[in-house]
């Protein structure tokens, strides 16, 4: 078998893996005896440990069959930031030994590798710009900086799903199932872009791009039809309506189909468990959630934010100007990429500021944990994808 | 003088605390009169901000400088700073800055046309060179501001309270802290428990058989240490504005030619031997791994872009003005991305830009209008410097009326577009002997004749072109400091974040003993550093009020609390 095709097989296997273990630590949930919790606890993060060991295999046979480190593009990015995701939350199952933290943190590290899997996964060449030993330096540290921050909204959401009142419903219980929306409107942009995706989905649009006619390719059903668009497929679905004429550039209606699909499968996917249900998703994880003590997992949300922190700063911002300063002759530059990231960083200095000279801490900093996990993901993908910056070499 | 002398507190311990002190320096009892500064609260645990030190802040409010420290010594302050520094960081990713425009855009159209009305008020608020704008550095320079004042308002005190600081404490001290325990009697072994101690690096102070345990104080100097990095780093970019600190000047060098570095005071030259651009090639075995990927782009993707250059030094010093320099070669060397040349005194140079194909001559033919095959003689404009008119052999004079590098046709007159020969295009005078002045315009694919009754064209017979490549020619003094800021920023924070100061008080009481402990973060470890040391000591554990009281909470709001 070829490198790349080990190297595939190998992320597919610590997925899986990944899933098992989440399991495990659902199952430990409904154990009250503290003998056998602590023992399937062990299970949990053994095989966690496993698949982790699985993903650097995959890691590795992937950067040898490159010639360059796998952080390149979208796909490897983020699933190198998943990888480091499980690194987080295995440093800090080992220090606190919470099993529920498993259930909540190795979940967003399946959801992120799996959308990370949905974008172009081919090795591909680099650029100048990126051809450094800073690359692998920054983005690596950078990655990791983010996943243990990213543990703290883990703990983050567990602490606001045990403590936020269900009794009635308020702005928060509205505002943590939107979170909870949010999560499973990934999960529905997987399950849709992957469905399409294995049928081989067409359909194919003229339109006008800076006044040329440009073809546009669909690869969902276009709900949203490129601004002054021509159907081209024959017999296909749609347009309902056309994109917006101020989103630009060739790309910006299918993405904003895109988006379109993701919120009407996160609609689906959230309505079917509310009347599966019949309450709030956060009211019936509650009572699974008796068990954790709050305060320590406020802790924990608060500890990976200290040890998160200046493993950010080093790799986001210090060895991202080394790199800027080296390739673009300017270690600042004002670029969306890094305007957000400086954004993450005065967020997350704020988080600490009111944390400890203000005393926030329980709820207001587990809401804060989830804002700076929304400012995160927005960095990652939004800023890729939307905001178009100068991060190749113009 | 007697002023200040009254407003000290004396504390029954016998120690003498300046005023606005909430805790006594010594041995920790709250000051009755001042515990609203903390907002400590009787059936409350002890707030240990800055261990109830006296701040400047807390004490004096009178007049405008009071007022002026006490708004900036403000994390309220200082993080609502930080938030509209966010908020408005943000704003500007909207749209590109005006900076990161395609070259040769005009930013007063250029919003409006591309992004519409919300364009527009972009544009007119200023947000499209936002991170420039006054007001955004007004906003750093409070952040500055306020780091500097809050951290001297907390960090004196707190320095001179943990000097000052006794083992033996106050009752209402030790009661009031998170993690307390009382042990009535028994056999309580403090050899043990000091050997236990100083296994977990405990440093250990005693008086009169109290005993303070305790570790990791310099962390606690954490944060001032990050903000004196914060503070050099600002400094650093602000030193900036100092022209001699900093020098950002643009090459555009062109294949074959020498040109003298700006920003050198003319000593050094440097001549563009080779600019080369290199594409992934689909055919290289070397690339097969990338084809797949190769395959799916619709343009060539680079991989690499380098100037082979050469650098000159004058000789000829002190430079006069006018006088053909003398050059001496320094070396050759290569701009790639990633890795610029480096001169001396910190210039380098960066491979930043290139311009492919520009054209570098054109040779015309004078023939007649309706014949193409005749010939009058040919003439070649060298585009670096062209001449003002051609003689041609039968005597025939061409003038060059004007020269356009780049130009468009703008219902039908000529446009210059650029200075850069990317399209160029004449207008030409031919002047043939004992006849009339004909003016034509001649260019790529054009040829017009003005006046529509010439009887003679200028054909385009050849052209040569080359490659031009654009450097950055940049100096920056300011980046060892920014670098020394960064580093005493990532020390400050690694100091404060990855150690914590933790104290164990140990307090003989009759036959038993009373226990409690502090930390200014992590009590998870800190109550399992007590556990491990008092195990086999005769000392009961601790208890965490803080979880009890949680967990009575609890207990009344069945199981679930909200907060
Ligand atoms: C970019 C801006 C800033 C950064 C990155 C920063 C960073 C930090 C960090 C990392 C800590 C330690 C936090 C912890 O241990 O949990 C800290 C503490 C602190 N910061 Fe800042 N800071 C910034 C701005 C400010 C400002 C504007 C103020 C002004 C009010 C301020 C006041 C403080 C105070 C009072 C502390 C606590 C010190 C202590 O309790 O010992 N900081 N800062």
């Amino acid at each position: 078998m070829e490198l790349s095709a080990i190297s595939s097989n190998l992320l597919y296997a610590s997925f899986f893996i990944y899933l098992i273990a989440t399991f495990i630590f659902g199952a430990t949930v409904k154990m009250t005896n503290e003998k056998t919790n602590r023992k399937l606890g062990n299970v949990g993060i053994g095989l966690t440990v496993v698949g982790f060991l699985t993903q650097i295999g995959y890691f590795i046979t992937r950067w040898i069959a490159a010639g360059h480190a796998p952080v390149s593009n979208l796909f490897e990015f983020m699933t190198f930031f998943g990888m480091m995701l499980v690194f987080g939350f295995i440093v800090l199952f080992l220090i606190y030994r919470i099993t529920l933290l498993g259930l909540f943190a190795l979940p967003v590290a399946l959801l992120v590798i799996a959308y990370a899997s949905m974008f172009p996964t081919e090795i591909s060449p680099l650029v100048p710009s990126l051809k450094s030993h800073w690359l692998y330096i920054h983005v690596t540290t950078a990655a990791l900086g983010q996943a243990i921050l990213a543990i703290s909204f883990a703990a983050g959401l567990i602490y606001l799903i045990r403590q936020v009142n269900q009794e009635k419903a308020t702005k928060r219980t509205r505002w943590l199932e939107f979170v909870l929306f949010a999560l499973m409107s990934a999960l529905g942009y997987i399950v849709v872009a992957s469905g399409f995706g294995a049928a081989d989905y067409k359909t194919v649009f003229e339109a006008p791009v800076n006044e040329q006619m440009t073809e546009i390719t669909y690869e969902m059903p276009a709900i949203a039809g490129p601004n002054g668009g021509e159907l081209v497929t024959e017999g296909a679905f749609g347009p309902l309506f056309e994109t917006p004429g101020w989103m630009q550039g060739v790309n910006a209606p299918v993405k904003f189909n895109t988006i379109i699909w993701s919120f009407l499968a996160g609609l689906v996917i959230y309505g079917l468990l509310r009347l599966i249900l019949r309450k709030r998703i956060a009211k019936s994880i509650q009572p699974l959630l008796k068990s954790a003590s709050p305060r320590l997992v406020d802790e924990v949300s608060y500890r990976s934010v200290a040890i998160g922190f200046p493993v950010f700063t080093l790799g986001a911002i210090i060895f991202a100007s080394i790199w800027a300063q080296e390739a673009w002759d300017r270690f600042w530059g004002w670029d969306p990429k890094e305007v957000w990231a400086l954004i993450t960083w005065l967020f997350y200095a704020a988080f600490l500021h009111l944390r400890l000279t203000r005393g926030w801490e329980g709820e207001r900093s587990a809401w804060l944990a989830v804002i700076g996990f929304a400012i995160i993901m927005f960095n990652l993908l939004a800023v890729n994808l939307i905001i178009s910056g100068l991060h190749s070499y113009a | 003088m007697w002023g200040i002398y009254m407003s000290k507190i004396t504390c029954e311990c016998g120690h003498v605390n300046p005023e606005g002190t909430v805790l006594c320096e010594a041995c920790g009892k709250p000051f009755e009169a001042n515990q609203h500064l903390n907002n400590n609260k009787p059936e409350q645990l002890l707030n240990m901000r800055y261990d109830g030190s006296a701040r400047r802040s807390q004490t004096y409010q009178r007049t405008f400088i009071d007022k002026t420290w006490n708004f900036f010594s403000s994390v309220k302050i200082g993080v609502s700073i930080i938030i509209v520094i966010v908020v408005a960081s943000a704003l500007g990713t909207i749209f590109p800055q005006e900076m990161y425009l395609p070259p040769g855009s005009d930013p007063s159209t250029h919003y409006k046309d591309q992004y519409g009305i919300l364009g527009q008020i972009y544009y007119q608020l200023g947000f499209h060179n936002l991170y420039s704008s006054w007001w955004y550095l007004l906003l750093l320079a409070m952040l500055g501001i306020s780091i500097v004042i809050a951290s001297i308002d907390r960090f004196v005190p707190l320095y001179k309270t943990l000097k000052k600081q006794k083992p033996k404490r106050h009752p209402n001290f030790m009661k009031k802290q998170r993690i307390f325990g009382e042990t009535d009697s028994g056999n309580i072994d403090y050899k043990k428990l000091k050997a236990n101690l100083k296994s977990k690096r405990y440093n250990l102070y005693e008086e009169d058989g109290n005993i303070l345990a305790e570790k990791n104080r310099f962390s606690r100097w954490g944060p001032y240490v990050n903000h004196i990095g914060l503070i050099i780093v600002l400094l650093g970019a602000m030193l900036r504005f100092v022209p001699a600190m900093y020098m950002d000047e643009f090459l555009w060098v062109r294949e074959g030619e020498t040109k003298q570095i700006v920003g050198t005071d003319g000593i050094y030259y440097m001549k563009n031997k080779d600019f080369i651009l290199e594409t992934y090639d689909m055919e290289d075995e070397g690339n097969s791994q990338f084809r797949e990927s190769l395959q799916k782009q619709s343009a060539p993707v680079p991989e690499n872009y380098q100037t082979n250059a050469v650098i000159y030094k004058r000789t000829d010093l002190p430079v006069v003005p006018g006088k053909e320099p003398e050059l001496k070669k320094v070396k050759e060397a290569e701009a790639r991305v990633n890795h610029p040349i480096p001169l001396e005194n910190g210039i380098s140079l960066y491979q930043a830009s290139y311009q492919l194909n520009e054209f570098s001559s054109m040779t015309f033919k004078l023939h007649d209008k309706g014949d193409e095959d005749s010939n009058y003689g040919e003439f070649t404009v060298d585009l670096i410097e062209p001449k003002d008119e051609y003689k041609l052999d039968n005597g025939t004079v061409v003038r060059l009326e004007r020269y356009f590098p780049e130009f468009e046709l703008d219902d039908g007159e000529p446009k210059q577009v650029s200075k850069f020969p990317r399209n160029p295009a004449f207008i030409f005078e031919v002047d043939a002997p004992g006849e009339e002045t004909e003016v034509s315009f001649a260019g790529i694919g054009v040829n017009i004749d003005a006046s529509g009754n010439n009887d003679y064209k200028l054909g385009l017979t050849n052209f040569e072109t080359r490659d031009v490549t654009g450097l950055t020619v940049k100096k920056d003094y300011t980046l060892p400091i920014i670098a020394v800021g960064a580093a005493i920023f990532m020390i400050g924070v690694i100091q404060g974040m990855y150690w914590n100061h933790r104290r164990i008080w140990i307090q003989p009481k009759g036959a038993g003993v009373w226990v409690a402990g502090h930390t200014n973060k992590n009590w998870f470890a800190l109550k399992k550093d007590i556990d491990r040391t008092l195990e086999g000591t005769g000392i009961a554990f601790p208890v965490d009020q803080q979880e009890e009281k949680d967990a009575e909470e609890r207990r009344k709001d069945d199981g679930i609390i909200s907060d």
